[in-house]
C-alpha cells in the first residue's frame, strides 16, 4: 500500500491521475481516504472529476498514475466488499423493484435462500416494501435513489461508493437518504458521498473538495469554513432595493462574494480588509449589519478567488422594459389532467413586471407541469395563462416570442458551432439581419465567446455552455425569462455570475419565472409558490414562508430548506386528518 | 420567412455536422450501389454440372462438349456411379447432374429419338429452373441438327427479340430501380431521425418554446432530406449511364417532378415515424419497419403480378411501386408524359396522405 494512509482507513487512493485524450485531464494527482464509520464527502461542481475518481475506486477504470487500495488490496480483489451506486443507469427501468433487487442479489452471488431475509431488511430500511411490484422507471427521483442504494447493499459492503445520490432528489428525500447513510456508518461502513451541492459537504464527517481535477481542500468541513469565520456578514434594512444593494456591495473592493437571502444580502469580506459597518456600506439609515454563520461554499469561493463583480454588462446593454400595470405572468386556475390523474390543479398567481417568481416543490408534484403550461409546452386542461399580456391559448406564438427560455439540461445544439447556435436562435426569434448581427456581437463580447465561435457547442466547458444558453435565451431581449433549474450543479462562481446577470436584468424590468428545488435559487426569488401533490400549498416571499414554517415547527431560524420540509409535512398531516375525517 | 430560413439552415447544419447523420448520407447509397448492382444478380452463371455418362459414344461426347463450351457452365464433374452423383448433389458440390443412359448413342445412330436425364437440386428452385432451361436448349439444338434437312425445315423454330433491354442485361433492370431505393432509404433515415434526435437530446422543448410555428418547424425539417434525396437521385441518373451503360431514353423534365413527388411521400412517412419516436433508436427501428415493405412491395425484386391478389391490392399504397415504374420507363423506353402523369397522380395522393398524417401526429405528440 502506498502513501501515508491511516492504518484504519477502508479505502485510500494517492496521486491519482487520469486523462481522457490529450489535454483533457479529468484528475490530476488526487489523494483521498475513506474512513470506516464515517461519511467522506467528495464535493465539487459538475465536471470536476468526481465520477472518474469513484469509478477508479470501484475498480471500473484504471488510473494513469497513482495507487488505489481497498482494505489493503487492489479494487478488483475486493469487489465483494465494495458497494457502488452509479449516478444513472444503475437500475433497470423496465424491471420492478423486486426484480431489480433479485438481479443484483444474483449478480452479487447472494445465496438464494438468503434473498427473502435480505430483501425484507432492505424494504424496511428503504421503506419501499409497498412498491415491490412497481417498475423502477415509474418511481420518483428519491425512490429511485433509495432503490439504487438498496441494490448496492444486497451484500453488506465495507466500503460504499455513492455517486451523486442527491441529484434529482427533493429536500425531503434527500434528508431521508442522509438518515439512511447515517445508519450505515453506525454499522462501521465507510461511505463516500459525492455531490455537487456544496451545502451537503457540511453534513459530511470529512470533505474532499475537487475543482477541475485537483484536490483543493481535504479535511473537516469546519476547517474550511473556519478560514472565513468573522468575514461573513448579513445586511438588512434596505427593503425594496436588495438587488441594487447587492450590485453596489459586489462592486466594492473589500467584498469578494455576495448572495441574496430573502430580504437580506449576505457578503463575504476580503481577507485582511476590515469588516464594513452600516455607515461604510452607505445603504441608508436603516441598514443593519450582523455577523452570519459561514458556510462551506464561502470557503470554496474564497479558494477560487472570489465571485464576479456586481454590475452586469448584459443588463447594462439591455433595453428598459416599459412599465405596465398589466402583470407580466398570470396563471388563472391552470389545471392539467392526464386521464384521471391531475398533474397540476387550479394554480393561480400573478407576477408583476420586474419580479422573480419561483415555483418550488418535490419531483412530480406539478411544478414542471405548471411551468410547461406557462411557456406553451403543454396546453392546460382548464384555466388560462398569459405571458406579457398574450393569452396562451389564443396567441401562443406571440406569447412565446416574448419569452426567453433556459433549461437545466444543456438544450442547445451540441453538433452545431457556437456561432451557428447564435445564428439559429436569432433567426428563430425573427431578428432582422442587422439586429441579429448586433445582438450576436453584443453576446460574444459580454460572454467572452470570441475565441469559441467555431467550436461545437457540445464541446464547450460547462460554464461556457451555461453562458451560451443564457445568450441564446436573451438575444431577442424578451420581457419575460423562464428558467428551469438554471444553475443546478454549476460551478459556484458561474452560478454567481448567472444570478448577477439575472439581477441586473430584473432591475431593467425583466420578469423571471424560475422552477427549482435548489434552495439557493429560491432565495433569489421575490416570491415563491410551493406546489405539492398538484396543489399550491403556500405562496409568499421566501421570508414569509420561513416565518410560516417557524411558527409551524417551532424552529428558531429556519433555512429555506427547513421551510420547504416543514410546509410539506404540515400538508401531509392535514391530508391525513382529512382522510381520517 | 426569416424564421423558416433559420430553421432550414439549422437543420442543414444538423445533418452535415452530426457524424451519425453524415454516415446516413454516404453509407447507404454506396452500400446499396454495390449490394444491389452486383450481389442481387438473378443471372445463373458459373454452373458446376455433374455427369454420369454411361454411353460414352460420339453423340454423348458431342453433347457434353457443347455444354462445357457454353458460357454458363464452369466445370463438368464426371461420376462413375449413381451413388457418387447423389452424394455430390446432396453436398451441393454440383448444381445439377446430367445422366446419359447406355443406349443413348445406339438409339441416335439408329435414327431413333433418345432421352437424357437431368437431376436438379430442388432446394435451389430458381437456379435449377434456369439450369434446366440451359441444358434443354443445348440438347434441343443438337437434336434439331441431327434431323434430316427436310425435317429441320418443317420443325421451324423461333426468333427472339428482346425489346427495351436487347441483351437482357441485369444492370439494365436493377439500376433504374436503384434510384428509387436509394432515395427512399436516405430520405427515410434522415427524416425519421430529425424529431427523435431533438427529443432525445432535449432540444425539442427549446424549439417548441421559440416563436417558430409548427409548419415552419415541419418544413424546415423536411427541406434538407428533400435536397439530399434530389441530389442522390441526380447522382444515380448520371452513374447508371456513365458507369453501367444503362441508357436514359426519357425526359429529364419528367424525371425530376416524379422524384420530387416521390421524395415528398417518403419524407411524410419518415416524419410520421419520427413524431412517433422518443429516441433515435426507436426511430431507426421504425425506419426499418417501413423501408422493408416499401421495397418488397414495390415490385423491384419480385413481380407484383406473382403476388396473391390481396397483396397486389396493398401494393397500390406503396409509393415506390409508381416511382419504380416511372424510372424504369424513363430509362429504358422513353416513357411519354401522359403515361408518367398516370403514375404521378397516385404519388400525389399518397404524398398528401403521408404529409398530413405526419403533421397531425406531430401536433398530437407535442406534449
Amino acid at each position: 500500500m502506498a502513501g501515508p494512509a491511516a492504518p484504519d482507513c477502508v479505502a485510500s487512493a494517492s496521486g491519482i491521475a487520469k486523462a481522457f485524450g490529450p489535454g483533457v485531464r479529468a484528475l490530476d494527482g488526487v489523494d483521498i481516504e475513506i474512513l470506516p464509520g464515517k461519511v467522506t464527502g467528495l464535493v465539487g461542481p459538475d465536471g470536476a472529476g468526481k465520477t472518474t475518481l469513484i469509478r477508479i475506486l470501484a475498480g471500473l477504470m484504471a488510473p494513469d498514475a497513482g495507487t488505489v487500495a481497498i482494505l489493503g488490496g487492489a479494487p478488483s480483489e475486493r469487489l465483494d466488499d465494495i458497494g457502488y451506486m452509479p449516478q444513472r443507469f444503475g437500475l433497470y427501468e423496465d424491471l420492478t423493484v423486486r426484480e431489480n433487487l433479485t438481479l443484483y442479489a444474483q449478480l452479487r452471488g447472494l445465496p438464494g435462500d438468503e434473498h427473502e431475509a435480505v430483501f425484507a431488511r432492505l424494504y424496511q430500511f428503504t421503506d419501499l416494501g409497498s412498491f415491490q411490484d412497481r417498475l423502477a422507471g415509474n418511481l420518483s427521483g428519491g425512490m429511485k435513489q433509495k432503490l439504487g442504494l438498496a441494490c448496492a447493499l444486497v451484500r453488506t459492503p465495507r466500503v460504499l461508493l455513492l455517486d451523486e445520490p442527491g441529484v434529482g432528489v427533493d429536500p425531503i428525500s434527500r434528508r431521508e437518504l442522509w438518515a439512511m447513510v447515517g445508519e450505515l456508518t453506525a454499522q462501521g461502513i465507510g461511505v463516500l458521498w459525492s455531490t455537487a451541492y456544496l451545502d451537503e459537504a457540511e453534513m459530511c464527517d470529512e470533505a474532499c473538495l475537487l475543482s477541475s481535477g485537483k484536490l483543493v481542500f481535504s479535511g473537516l468541513p469546519s476547517d474550511l469554513t473556519r478560514r472565513v469565520d468573522g468575514r461573513v456578514i448579513r445586511v438588512t434594512g434596505f427593503a425594496e432595493r436588495r438587488r441594487m444593494a447587492l450590485t453596489e456591495a459586489l462592486d466594492r473592493p473589500d467584498v469578494i462574494d455576495g448572495t441574496i437571502q430573502g430580504r437580506a444580502i449576505r457578503l463575504l469580506i476580503r481577507e485582511g480588509a476590515p469588516v464594513p459597518d452600516a455607515a461604510t456600506l452607505g445603504m441608508g439609515t436603516d441598514t443593519l449589519v450582523e455577523p452570519a454563520h459561514p458556510r462551506f461554499e464561502d470557503g470554496f469561493i474564497e479558494q477560487l478567488g472570489g465571485g464576479p463583480r456586481g454590475t452586469s454588462a448584459l443588463a447594462a446593454s439591455y433595453r428598459e422594459i416599459p412599465a405596465s400595470d398589466e402583470p407580466a405572468i398570470e396563471a388563472q386556475g391552470l389545471t392539467k389532467r392526464f386521464g384521471d390523474f391531475t398533474a397540476a390543479g387550479d394554480i393561480r398567481f400573478t407576477v408583476p413586471r420586474g419580479e422573480i417568481f419561483g415555483l418550488l416543490g418535490p419531483n412530480g408534484a406539478g411544478k414542471s407541469t405548471t411551468f410547461k403550461m406557462l411557456c406553451g409546452l403543454l396546453s392546460p386542461s382548464d384555466g388560462t395563462g398569459a405571458v406579457a399580456g398574450h393569452d396562451l391559448r389564443h396567441a401562443a406564438a406571440t406569447a412565446r416570442a416574448s419569452l426567453g427560455y433556459m433549461a437545466q439540461k444543456f438544450s442547445l445544439y451540441g453538433d452545431l458551432s457556437v456561432r451557428q447556435n447564435l445564428d439559429f436562435f436569432s433567426g428563430a426569434y425573427n431578428l432582422s439581419r442587422a439586429r441579429a448581427r448586433q445582438a450576436i456581437e453584443r453576446m460574444v463580447e459580454i460572454f467572452d465567446l470570441g475565441d469559441k465561435l467555431g467550436l461545437n457547442a457540445g464541446m464547450l466547458p460547462l460554464g461556457f455552455k451555461q453562458r451560451l444558453a443564457l445568450a441564446c435565451a436573451v438575444m431577442h431581449e424578451p420581457p419575460v425569462l423562464f428558467l428551469d433549474e438554471p444553475t443546478s450543479g454549476v460551478y459556484p462562481v458561474m452560478r454567481r455570475e448567472f444570478w448577477m446577470h439575472i439581477n441586473g436584468l430584473v432591475q431593467k424590468g425583466v420578469t423571471v419565472l424560475v422552477t427549482t428545488h435548489f434552495m439557493d435559487e429560491a432565495e433569489y426569488c421575490d416570491r415563491v409558490t410551493l406546489i405539492y401533490r398538484a396543489e399550491q400549498i403556500a405562496t409568499g416571499t421566501p421570508d414569509a414562508l420561513k416565518a410560516q414554517a417557524a411558527a409551524l415547527g417551532h424552529l428558531a431560524d429556519p433555512t429555506m430548506e427547513d421551510a420547504f420540509i416543514a410546509l410539506i409535512e404540515e400538508q401531509d398531516r392535514r391530508h391525513a386528518r382529512e382522510e381520517a375525517a | 420567412m426569416g424564421r423558416l430560413w433559420a430553421m432550414i439552415v439549422k437543420e442543414m447544419w444538423a445533418v452535415l455536422r452530426d457524424p451519425k447523420a453524415r454516415i446516413v448520407l454516404v453509407a447507404p447509397p454506396l452500400v446499396q450501389l454495390f449490394v444491389f448492382a452486383y450481389a442481387t444478380t438473378l443471372d445463373v452463371k458459373h454452373v458446376d454440372l455433374g455427369l454420369l455418362d454411361r454411353s460414352s459414344g460420339v453423340h454423348s461426347s458431342e453433347l457434353v462438349s457443347r455444354i462445357a463450351g457454353s458460357p454458363y457452365f464452369r466445370h463438368i464433374v464426371r461420376f462413375e456411379n449413381f451413388g457418387e452423383l447423389r452424394k455430390a448433389v446432396d453436398l451441393q458440390k454440383v448444381h445439377a447432374a446430367l445422366v446419359i443412359d447406355e443406349d443413348f448413342d445406339a438409339k441416335l445412330t439408329r435414327g431413333e429419338s433418345a432421352t437424357i436425364g437431368l437431376v436438379l437440386d430442388g432446394r435451389r428452385s430458381n437456379a435449377s429452373q434456369i439450369v434446366n432451361g440451359y441444358v434443354s436448349r443445348i440438347a434441343g439444338e443438337m437434336g434439331l441438327e441431327l434431323l434430316s434437312p427436310q425435317m429441320q425445315a418443317a420443325a421451324g423454330g423461333s426468333v427472339v427479340t428482346n425489346w427495351f433491354n436487347p441483351t437482357l442485361s441485369y444492370f439494365w433492370f436493377t439500376l433504374p430501380s436503384l434510384v428509387a431505393l436509394i432515395t427512399s432509404v436516405s430520405g427515410l433515415a434522415l427524416t425519421s431521425q430529425s424529431v427523435a434526435r431533438e427529443r432525445e437530446l432535449g432540444t425539442f422543448d427549446q424549439l417548441m418554446v421559440s416563436p417558430l410555428r409548427i409548419h415552419e418547424i415541419l418544413i424546415g425539417k423536411m427541406v434538407p432530406p428533400l435536397i439530399i434525396g434530389m441530389l442522390n437521385g441526380s447522382l444515380y441518373l448520371v452513374i447508371a449511364p456513365v458507369f453501367f451503360g444503362v441508357p436514359f431514353t426519357g425526359s429529364v423534365l419528367l424525371f425530376f417532378p416524379a422524384l420530387f413527388m416521390y421524395m415528398l411521400t417518403v419524407i411524410g412517412i419518415g416524419m410520421f415515424i419520427s413524431a412517433l419516436s422518443q429516441t433515435q433508436q426507436q426511430a431507426f427501428l421504425g425506419m426499418f419497419l417501413a423501408a422493408v415493405p416499401l421495397i418488397i412491395l414495390s415490385g423491384y425484386a419480385t413481380p407484383i403480378d406473382n403476388m396473391p391478389g390481396w397483396l397486389q391490392v396493398v401494393t397500390y399504397a406503396d409509393p415506390a411501386r409508381y416511382f419504380i415504374l416511372i424510372v424504369q420507363g424513363l430509362f429504358l423506353k422513353a416513357m411519354p408524359a401522359s403515361v408518367v402523369l398516370s403514375q404521378l397522380w397516385p404519388l400525389f395522393v399518397i404524398a398528401c396522405v403521408t404529409l398530413t398524417a405526419a403533421a397531425w401526429l406531430f401536433r398530437a405528440r407535442m406534449e
